[in-house]
Parts: C-alpha cells; sequence; structure tokens
C-alpha cells in the first residue's frame, strides 16, 4: 500500500493532491471567517456592529455573500476582449493560491519544500499584477483602464521595498528556504531570538509594503470607489468579481504567512520551553491579520502622489540602505552575530 | 515517459507556441501576454535543467517587470500596427529570401559541426559538492566573473543616467507636496481664530 | 588574488569611482551649473590618468584569470583614447554651453563610456569585451541624443541604438557560435581550439558574425549605414567625439580579438579584413564627392580613414598593427582639429554645417584657413603632411605581407578622395564672395586647431616618438 503511493505516478499525484486539499480547504474555509473577522473589527472601531444577521452573529454573512455572488448574471461590456476579460480574476485567484505551495506550517509541513521558496513566493505575488492590468484594459473602459494602470504602478513600486527587504532576510540566514529561515531563528531566548528584533525597522517597511502591494487600506486606490470611481475591477460582477476578491484576500493571508515566517519565527514558540507547532504559525498569521483590519479601520487612504513618494523616495533608500547594513552586520558579526544565522 | 520529460515536453511546446503566437497574434496586447507565456515556459526548462535560482530571476524581472512595461507601452502607445504591418508586408519578400539563405547558410554549418577536443570538459560546468547552486553561482558571480559583475553595473547606471537626461524635465508650473515644510508648520501661526459678531463681520 | 587583480585595473576603477561621485556631487549640488568646471574637471582626470597610464605602464598584466590584459598594445589604444577624449571634453564646453545643451551628465557618461573603451581594449575574454563595448555604446547612444528637443538628434539618438543593439545581436550570435565551439570565452582557451591554419567551419561562423558586429562599430562598409545621420544629427562636439575615441577604441578592439583569439587562422580573416578595408575606402570616397554638410562630409572621410587603417590590420604582421596604431593616432589628431575648424563655424551665434558657407573665407581669417588646409591635405594624405605618412606605414605592412592589389586600391581610393577635401581648400582660397561667417571666439577651439595642424607639419621629423611606442605595442599584440 504504501508503495503505491511512493513508487508509481498515480500514487504520487494522489498524495499531491490530497496535500493540496488539506492546505486549501481549511485556507478557504478560514478566508470566510477571516473576512467576517475583518468586517467586525472594523465595525468595533466605528462602534457600529457589523455583520449580525445571517446565522449567529452573523458567522453566515460570508457564505451568504458567496451564494449571492454565484448567482448572479455575468455581465460583459461591450466590445470587451472575452477571453482575457475572463482570464485576469482566474489569473488573480490563481497566482495566488500557487504562492501556498512553498509555505510551511510546521517543521516538515509544506507540499513542496524547494531552495528558492521564498524567491518563489516573490515571483508568484509579481504575476499577480497580470490579473489587474488584463482585467482592466480587457474591459474596454476608460475608468478600468486608468484604474488598472494606477495599481499597477503602485504594485510594481512596493515589490521594489518588499525584494530588497527580503534580500536582507535572506543574508541573515544564508537561504532562501522557509525551513531554514524558520530554523535560523531558533534560538535560547524565545520571541527575542526572532527576526523582528534584529531587522526591526525592516518589519514596519515590510508590513506597509504588504498593505499597498495587496491593495489593503491606507493604500486601496484600486477601489477607491469615492473619489476615482474604483479601479479595474469596475466592469467586474458576479464570480469574476467573486474571484478577484478572494485572490485578494488570499494573497493578504499570505503576507500575514509571510510575516510570520520572516520576522516571528514561523511555528517556534515564543516562550522557551514550551513546545513549538502549527499553533504558534496560526496564531502568528491570526496576530497579523489584526493588525491589517486595524490599519484598515484607524487610516485615512493616501492620495496617489504620496503613495508614490513614499514608494520610491522613502522606502526604496531605506531598504537598500538597510541591505548594505545587514551584509556588513552579517559579515562582521556585529550585535554578537544577531545578523550572521549561517550554519 | 517520465514525469521529467512529459514537464519538458509541456514546457518546451508552451515556449514555442508562445513564441509564436507573439508573432502571428494580430493584437499586439494578446502578442505580449503570449511572450509572457513563453517567458514562464521558459523558466520551467530552467528548473527542469536544475537552475531554479535562474528560472526564479526569470519570472521576476522578465514577466514581473519587463514584461509589464511592455503591456502599459504597448496599451498606452496608440500604435498603428496594422499600418506597420502593412508596411513590413512591402518587404516581406525580400526579408524571406534573407531568411532562407540565412537557414541554409546555417544549415551547413550547423550540419558540419565539430567542437574542438576539449571544449565540453571545458563548458562543463561541475556545481561544487555539497553547494545548491543559488550559492555556486553566487561563488562564480562575485569570485571569478566579478569584473564582469562590477561592469554589467556600470552599464545599468549608465543606462539609468541615459534614462533620466534623456526625459526628465524640471516643469516650474507644477505643485509639489513638500512634507517636511507641511510637518514643521506651527498651527499656531497658521491659523487665527476671530469671534465673529452676528451682523458686523470682519 | 582580488588585491593583486584590483591594482591592475586601477585606472578603470579610479575612472569609474570619478564619474560616480562627480554624478551624485553635482546631482545634490549645483546641477547643470556646475557643468562647465565639471567638464574641466573631467578632462583634467582623463588627461591625468592618460599621462599616468603611459608613464607608469610597464610589462604585461594579467587580471582575472585572463578576462584583462594590461599590456603596450592597450596602453597605447588607452592613451590615445583618453587624451583625445579630454581634448574633445574641453572643446566641447563654451560650444555647449552657450546653445544650453551643456548638462553635467555629460561629461560624467563620457568618462563611462571612456571606461568602456579601455575595457574593450584590455579584454581578454568575450565576455569582458561584450560588456565592455555595451558599457560605451550605451554612453554613446545618449549622448547623441543630448539636444533632445532638436528632431535630428533624437533621430541620430534612435538610429544609433537600434542599429547598434542590432551589431551587438550579431556580434553575440557570433560569440555564442565561438562559445560553442571553443568550450570557453577567453581568448587564450579559443586561439588554442582554433589551432593553426584553417579554421573549422563552426569557428569560421562565428569570426563572420563577429567581424560583421565589429565592423559596425568602427563604420565599415557594408555596416556604416548609420554613421552619416549619427554625425550630422548629433550636437558637433559629439560627433567630434564620435570620430575621435571610440574609432580608436573598436580598432584596437577589432585588432585584439583578432590577433588575441583567432591569431592562428590569419588568413581567413584577413580576407574579410581587407574585402571591408576595400569596400570602405571606395565608398568613403566616392559618397563624400555629393556631399555638402560638413558633417556628414567628414562621417563618409571617417568611413574611408577606417578602411585605411584596416589594411594594416589585413595585414595580419606585427608591422600591420603598428602601422594600423599609427594610422588612428594621427587620424584622431587630424579630427580633433577638423573637429575644431567645424565647431567654430557660425553665424549670427547659430552652427552652420553647410561647406558652402566657406566661400573665400581665407580673405578674412588667413590663418585659421591656413590650418584648415593643412589638415586637409593632410586628411587627403598629399605627401609632406603627416596624414601621408600614416597612409605610407599601412602600405608598407601590406606591401609586406605581399597585398600589392589593396595597396593599388587604396591608392586609387585616396586619389579620389582627395578630390572633396581638395574642394574645401578651394572654396576657402578660391570660391565666390558670399555671406561670411563670423569669425569664432573660443580660443580653445583656435587652440586646437591651431595645435593640430602644427602637429601634422612637425610631426613628419619623427611623429613625436610614438613610433616606438607603437612597434612596442604591436609586438605584445603579434607574436
Amino acid at each position: 500500500m504504501v508503495e503505491f503511493f511512493t513508487n508509481t505516478y498515480l500514487g504520487m499525484f494522489l498524495v499531491i493532491v490530497a496535500q493540496i486539499l488539506a492546505l486549501l480547504v481549511p485556507l478557504l474555509v478560514a478566508l470566510a471567517f477571516l473576512m467576517y473577522a475583518d468586517r467586525k473589527i472594523w465595525a468595533a472601531v466605528m462602534m457600529r456592529r457589523g455583520p449580525n444577521v445571517v446565522g449567529a452573529f452573523g458567522l453566515l454573512q460570508s457564505f451568504a455573500d458567496f451564494i449571492k455572488y454565484m448567482v448572479k448574471e455575468v455581465v460583459f461590456p461591450a466590445g470587451a476582449d472575452r477571453a482575457v476579460f475572463l482570464l485576469a480574476p482566474m489569473i488573480s485567484l490563481v497566482m495566488a493560491l500557487v504562492a501556498w505551495a512553498v509555505i510551511p506550517f510546521n517543521d516538515g509541513w509544506v507540499i513542496s519544500d524547494i531552495n528558492v521558496a521564498i524567491l518563489y513566493v516573490f515571483a508568484v505575488s509579481s504575476l499577480e499584477v497580470y490579473g489587474v492590468i488584463m482585467g482592466g484594459w480587457a474591459s474596454n473602459s476608460k475608468y478600468p483602464f486608468l484604474g488598472s494602470l494606477r495599481s499597477a504602478a503602485q504594485m510594481i513600486s512596493y515589490e521594489v521595498s518588499i525584494g530588497l527587504i527580503i534580500i536582507g532576510v535572506i543574508i541573515s540566514t544564508g537561504s532562501m528556504n522557509f525551513g531554514s529561515i524558520v530554523q535560523a531563528q531558533d534560538g535560547n531566548y524565545g520571541l527575542f531570538s526572532w527576526y523582528w528584533l534584529p531587522h526591526f525597522p525592516m518589519l514596519f517597511l515590510f508590513f506597509i509594503s504588504a498593505l499597498a502591494e495587496t491593495n489593503r487600506p491606507p493604500f486601496d486606490l484600486p477601489e477607491a470607489e469615492s473619489e476615482l470611481v474604483a479601479g479595474y475591477q469596475v466592469e467586474y460582477s458576479s464570480t469574476p468579481f467573486l474571484l478577484f476578491m478572494i485572490g485578494e484576500l488570499v494573497a493578504v493571508v499570505l503576507m500575514c504567512a509571510l510575516v510570520s515566517l520572516m520576522f516571528f519565527g514561523g511555528w517556534l514558540s515564543p516562550i522557551p520551553g514550551l513546545p513549538d507547532g502549527i499553533l504558534w504559525m496560526v496564531l502568528k498569521m491570526l496576530f497579523v491579520f489584526f493588525m491589517f483590519s486595524m490599519v484598515k479601520a484607524i487610516t485615512p487612504r493616501y492620495r496617489y502622489d504620496q503613495l508614490m513618494r513614499l514608494g520610491w523616495k522613502v522606502f526604496l533608500p531605506m531598504s537598500l540602505f538597510w541591505v548594505v547594513f545587514v551584509a556588513f552586520a552579517a559579515k562582521f558579526e556585529w550585535f554578537w552575530g544577531a545578523f550572521a544565522r549561517w550554519g | 515517459m517520465t514525469i521529467v520529460a512529459l514537464a519538458f515536453y509541456l514546457f518546451a511546446i508552451c515556449a514555442i507556441a508562445g513564441g509564436l503566437f507573439t508573432v502571428i497574434s494580430r493584437n499586439p496586447v494578446h502578442s505580449v501576454l503570449w511572450l509572457i507565456l513563453a517567458f514562464l515556459s521558459s523558466a520551467g526548462l530552467f528548473v527542469l535543467l536544475g537552475a531554479e535560482f535562474v528560472a526564479m530571476l526569470l519570472v521576476i524581472v522578465y514577466v514581473g517587470a519587463v514584461a509589464v512595461l511592455f503591456l502599459f507601452v504597448v496599451m498606452m502607445l496608440d500604435v498603428d500596427f496594422a499600418g506597420l504591418k502593412a508596411e513590413m508586408a512591402k518587404y516581406m519578400p525580400l526579408a524571406l529570401l534573407i531568411g532562407l539563405v540565412l537557414l541554409m547558410q546555417f544549415a551547413i554549418a550547423f550540419g558540419a559541426w565539430e567542437t574542438s577536443q576539449g571544449a565540453d570538459a571545458a563548458r562543463a560546468a561541475v556545481t561544487p559538492e555539497g553547494i545548491e547552486n543559488t550559492a555556486a553561482l553566487g561563488l562564480l558571480l562575485y569570485d571569478q566573473y566579478f569584473l564582469i559583475f562590477q561592469l554589467s553595473g556600470l552599464i545599468l547606471l549608465v543606462a539609468m543616467i541615459g534614462a533620466i537626461v534623456l526625459t526628465l524635465r524640471h516643469r516650474a508650473d507644477v505643485k509639489r507636496q513638500d512634507v517636511l515644510a507641511q510637518m514643521y508648520r506651527d498651527p499656531a501661526k497658521a491659523m487665527q481664530l476671530k469671534d465673529v459678531k452676528p451682523g458686523q463681520g470682519l | 588574488m582580488i588585491q593583486a587583480d584590483l591594482n591592475i585595473i586601477l585606472p578603470e576603477i579610479v575612472l569609474s569611482v570619478f564619474a560616480m561621485s562627480a554624478l551624485v556631487g553635482t546631482v545634490y549640488t549645483a546641477k547643470d551649473r556646475a557643468a562647465g568646471l565639471l567638464t574641466w574637471v573631467t578632462a583634467g582626470v582623463l588627461a591625468l590618468v592618460a599621462l599616468w597610464i603611459g608613464l607608469t605602464g610597464e610589462g604585461v598584466n594579467v587580471a582575472f584569470g585572463g578576462m584583462f590584459h594590461d599590456d603596450a598594445f592597450a596602453r597605447f589604444a588607452k592613451v590615445t583614447i583618453l587624451l583625445s577624449a579630454a581634448v574633445v571634453l574641453v572643446m566641447s564646453q563654451d560650444y555647449m554651453a552657450r546653445r544650453g545643451m551643456l548638462r553635467f551628465e555629460y561629461p560624467v557618461l563620457v568618462t563611462l563610456s571612456a571606461v568602456g573603451m579601455m575595457m574593450m581594449v584590455s579584454a581578454g575574454d568575450l565576455i569582458a569585451l561584450y560588456m565592455g563595448l555595451e558599457l560605451q555604446s550605451l554612453a554613446l547612444y545618449v549622448v547623441a541624443s543630448l539636444r533632445r528637443d532638436s528632431m535630428k538628434s533624437t533621430e541620430a539618438g534612435l538610429k544609433y541604438f537600434i542599429l547598434g543593439a542590432l551589431s551587438s545581436g550579431l556580434l553575440l550570435y557570433g560569440a555564442s557560435l565561438i562559445y560553442g565551439f571553443a568550450g570557453t570565452t577567453l581568448f587564450s582557451g579559443i586561439i588554442g581550439a582554433a589551432g593553426d591554419g584553417q579554421a573549422p567551419l563552426g569557428l569560421l561562423f562565428g569570426l563572420v558574425f563577429m567581424i560583421a558586429g565589429l565592423a559596425f562599430k568602427v563604420s565599415a562598409v557594408p555596416f556604416h549605414m548609420w554613421t552619416p545621420d549619427v554625425y550630422e544629427g548629433s550636437p558637433t562636439p559629439v560627433t567630434a567625439f564620435f570620430a575621435t575615441a571610440p574609432k580608436v577604441a573598436a580598432m584596437a578592439l577589432f585588432a585584439r580579438v583578432m590577433h588575441d583569439a583567432f591569431g592562428g587562422v590569419s588568413n581567413d580573416w584577413g580576407q574579410i579584413v581587407s574585402l571591408l578595408a576595400v569596400l570602405s575606402m571606395f565608398l568613403g570616397a566616392i559618397a563624400a564627392i555629393g556631399q555638402t554638410n560638413i558633417k556628414r562630409l567628414m562621417a563618409f572621410s571617417s568611413i574611408a580613414h577606417m578602411g585605411y587603417a584596416m589594411i594594416g590590420l589585413a595585414a595580419g604582421t606585427a608591422l600591420g598593427v603598428e602601422a594600423m596604431l599609427i594610422y588612428m593616432a594621427i587620424y584622431v589628431t587630424m579630427n580633433i582639429g577638423t573637429f575644431a575648424f567645424i565647431m567654430s563655424m557660425e553665424k549670427d551665434g547659430k552652427p552652420v554645417t553647410d561647406i558652402s558657407a566657406l566661400n573665400m573665407y581665407a580673405k578674412r581669417e588667413p590663418g585659421r584657413a591656413l590650418a584648415m588646409l593643412v589638415l586637409m591635405f593632410s586628411l587627403a594624405g598629399v605627401p609632406p603632411m603627416l596624414g601621408f605618412f600614416a597612409k605610407l606605414g599601412v602600405w608598407r605592412a601590406a606591401l609586406d605581407a605581399d597585398m600589392v592589389w589593396l595597396v593599388v586600391a587604396s591608392a586609387v581610393a585616396s586619389a579620389i578622395g582627395a578630390f572633396y577635401y581638395l574642394r574645401i581648400v578651394y572654396y576657402m582660397y578660391f570660391g565666390e564672395e558670399g555671406e561670411t561667417l563670423e569669425t569664432g571666439r573660443a580660443p580653445v577651439l583656435w587652440v586646437c586647431l591651431m595645435g593640430s595642424a602644427a602637429v601634422m607639419v612637425l610631426g613628419i621629423i619623427n611623429l613625436f616618438g610614438i613610433e616606438g611606442a607603437a612597434a612596442a605595442a604591436a609586438a605584445t599584440l603579434v607574436n
């Protein structure tokens, strides 16, 4: 029986499918409740009550929304490029989902344990921009097109600083594998061994860049419906729109996972002595997601030129300097070798 | 057929189809999208070769950045591609003839292709034992090819200077936000509270 | 190991660091207001580095596992490149400042392209060769369209860029074929793999593509199409730069690749190079006759001169390389003087490039006209001037290699070419009275013009001793 799964192609294929399902099903179900949590937190900050009608405490609100999206009619704008119009939301969702292939939730709990995992995530998330551009272009309409250019420029701008911050972490670790990155944060001091302490300023830069990269407030210019008539998804309705929305949220959760893995020690326990495990990973991701929601609730939206200025004139030089600094700190073992966790 | 062979043929066919449709596609935006498919498939081929670092860089740099710029340009420039194509069609017979001659010459060259003795040995890049290929690449770039690596940096610098020299114009009629000025503004001086009596005004 | 290597490329490092610090320093301080000063400082630095290389360098030093060669040949070329770049910078300052196109990036770009040229002439590896070539070319594309509001200037830049990219493609394809054959990109490895006598077919293909790419850079016929347009469209100081330093670098690179990497199969490339040489000489001589724009005329003149210089290369001997180096040095000097004159041609403050404007120039400016006469005679190769001895050198080398037909062809071509040089002289001395040019104001241009003319006359005594340096340079390359 075991041989069937390790030696035959069909068996190996089934194992991989099972792994993927084991990851995606809980992820997508969790997504429904994360969406709910997002709205509840937002409401609480504004002293509203939030969704509270569907199910107990409104817990089933996301599912109701889901069904509503599914049963509506798909509308194609006149003159739209149908193939690209439909391809765009699919790319948006699929690119967000495939990145999870290399995200570990516990030691070895990962679908594909590759050497260049972090680079893979970065590469795949840089492809998400195509969903935006293609969607805006294929709608054959001015507002979505302008909106797509705007948000594509935004995503690319912040990708640069995200990349540089990632390089800092890679230099500290000497590996691009998430397992090694988490192992490198394993130390005697519990949560003080994690990268958030040595890479402290970059934690904030990464968090803010992640907000911009995933089009979350205060950088949600793509959906600035009040002043910019929303963005690339204006012409979308029904399931394609739903795909865009899920894709966006999956990307947000992915960023939560990245922050937990890179700066908060992944599945490591914060207190020495307590066992490590998936629970810690989930808790950390939830914490980061909570921060995402809080930012959404308490910050006003940025203007576009401010957004670009922040990305290119503040974050880029800072993260670039940080790469140089980390390189020196790691090479010469400054700060008791806090930056050099090789070997 | 093994999985690797299957993957190879999949990627290879996708790459060729992508390249082909890039050329023959009528809509320039579709051309760029096909080009992206070709890039992605070549990245897949690199993975099969065991060069995963190069594959990821290909995706990040070419697909994630360069092709996006292509798309921007193609979408925003109102280039009359039909007109360009008609212009090209005029020279097509000559181009085909030259292409045919070149092809035949290459057929001769590659038909009689031989490598010098020891070429294969010299070419064989052996990844050092116990080092993953990213690290091996780094060792090569920063050691043996240090000079060339730095030179490519200089080339990129020149490209950047060039882009700025040729495009940057300082416009005086644009309002710019001076963030520091805003932050260091003294609220007490910026605003005045007046008690306006009804019917009197200021 | 790295320390010793870095010591060998120290001049290049110094120049790159200078360029980068000048760039950053000026951006954050005076910007274009400091452009004039920066131009002079850059010229000074280039000249100093040239002196440093010329006076202190000795022996053959190889760095980075054979990728970089610092030998007498490279040093000769580098000194020529750097000095001509410095002189051109000095000449451009006044001209460009008065027309409001002197940007502080200009000297920086010229410096970086000089670094690229230094890498080219020192290259010992196909990749290093390509990198140097791109660094040089990219900077040149930008300075070609420096006057970005002018249609002609941007056209020049764009044409140069697109055709340059094409030629880079050819060169790279050739390089990849060569690598495919030899299994290495190092010149030392290729020459071993190529063997002696007959080159194998695959290598020959690579060689032809390489030569096509290089011929584009030296603007040899049939890869010359870009030259007249680029020369005409670019700002005149930039044209002066194009006509001098990059040509030296490209010719030197050409010689280095042919001798260092393909020295064993010199028969094979000798034929190709002599064909290129003959075509260039004739096309340069004939096509220039109809030109009325002096910048276009100089473009065809440079095409023809590259043809003469390539005779030395085609000979495939040490004598040939020596003659080629001397030819290039003399050619650069003549061109600097001529372009100093062209830059001073102006009317109502606007540059004039029509040669009919030179009518009866000798009456008003006898001194300048005389200097121009000397330069034109020299460019045409009329005997008492230095230009004749440059031609004599390459002829001697060709005769030495039993290439009599090449000598005969080039003698015919130079007789045809003499027509248009002498026509300029005719206009200056015997032309009809017409509209007059202003008297030039810039003393720098006067000095360059007179200096260059003086060299053409005085140089015939002993060539200022560069003969020995060139012979030593050639000896290190050909053995």
